[in-house]
């Protein structure tokens, strides 16, 4: 168990699937859900939420910007 | 803990910044232009400068900017995004001004105006998006595009014989006395982002402080272009185009002065 839980809010309509955050997470958190946003991108999300530790990684190379993270020490 | 107990406005690590436009961007899924417009958009906010902040836009995929970040912009025609960022520049010193130029635009129809406004040493930052094709157009070969490479004009590779050899216009540039910090980067995972980050600041720090010109390349995938996932262009890019194009900073001095690095 982590000492600091953090948590990902994916955009899902902004969304475009890319999948650059699922590989940028260190903890293998994010992946790609097999439900489609209403563009028709299979969105982002977190797969595994305990595993988070909020350290933005995801965030930082998402090109269009739709992760918000919030992160606290437990 | 619960999530609902987690995601609340105090425990707030990253978010979107105000500087970014709520319009979803245009580009293809993956595409480096989104990250280099965010991490721009976050250090206008962090240093600022929003209200003195004038973008002169490309002909190219980011032609579209003025849509996504909050700030003064200025179309020009193909290539001359420097002419006309000289001319902004001179009738406003006190602003800071930009121009967001892919490699078609600035290395091929643009070489004129972008090698005489580094050797005038214009006081402008220059963020050059490299990724080695015409994107917009349907991915025909650049100037920037590396030996071998197939796009829609080069069906069998890029051959050296016939059309030349890939470009390295940054390096050019860092041979200009005008240019006072001339950098190259990539964006393609968390550590480049940021660190990419760290010399756009200091890019734009030394426009603010009347350095001379600033130059940095960012070196880009265009997924779409390549006919490769978005992921996949980011290996390919880390594969071929960093060896060809390395990472770092070229030149970093003042105006007038020959104190290149390299």
């Amino acid at each position: 168990m982590a000492k600091v839980q953090g948590a990902v809010v994916v955009n899902i309509e902004e969304c475009k699937g890319c999948g650059l955050c699922v590989v940028a997470c260190p903890h293998d958190v994010l992946e790609l859900h097999k439900e489609v946003n209403s563009k028709g991108y299979h969105y982002s999300y977190m797969a595994t939420p305990n595993a988070c530790v909020g350290c933005a990684h995801c965030g930082v190379v998402c090109p269009d910007t739709c992760i918000t993270v919030y992160r606290v020490k437990v | 803990m619960e999530l609902k107990d987690l995601i609340k406005p105090e425990n707030l690590v990253y978010d979107k910044t105000s500087i970014l436009e709520d319009e979803p961007m245009h580009y293809c899924p993956g595409c480096s232009h989104g990250v280099v417009h965010k991490i721009l958009a976050e250090l206008i906010g962090e240093m600022g400068i929003q209200e003195k902040t004038i973008g002169v836009a490309p002909v190219g995929c980011a032609v579209f900017a003025y849509r996504y970040l909050n700030i003064d912009w200025q179309e020009a025609a193909h290539g001359r995004a420097p002419a006309v960022a000289t001319g902004i520049v001179r009738l406003k010193p006190d602003n800071f001004v930009f121009t967001y130029q892919g490699d078609g635009d600035l290395a091929s129809i643009g070489t004129a105006e972008i090698m005489h406004a580094c050797n005038r040493g214009e006081n402008i930052l220059v963020i050059f998006i490299n990724n080695g094709i015409y994107g917009m157009t349907g991915g025909q070969m650049a100037p920037t595009t590396l030996e071998g490479m197939v796009t829609s004009t080069t069906p069998t590779g890029r051959n050296i014989d016939l059309n030349g050899y890939p470009m390295k216009i940054t390096d050019l540039i860092a041979q200009l006395p005008g240019t006072s910090y001339v950098t190259r980067q990539a964006v393609h995972t968390a550590a480049a982002t940021l660190k990419c980050k760290r010399s756009l600041k200091k890019a734009i720090e030394n426009v603010l402080d009347k350095k001379g010109t600033s130059f940095v390349e960012v070196v880009s995938t265009c997924n779409s272009g390549w006919k490769m996932t978005p992921v996949g262009a980011n290996q390919w890019m880390e594969d071929n185009m960093i060896p060809y194009y390395p990472l770092g900073d070229l030149k970093d001095s003042v105006k007038g002065e020959h104190k290149s690095e390299n």
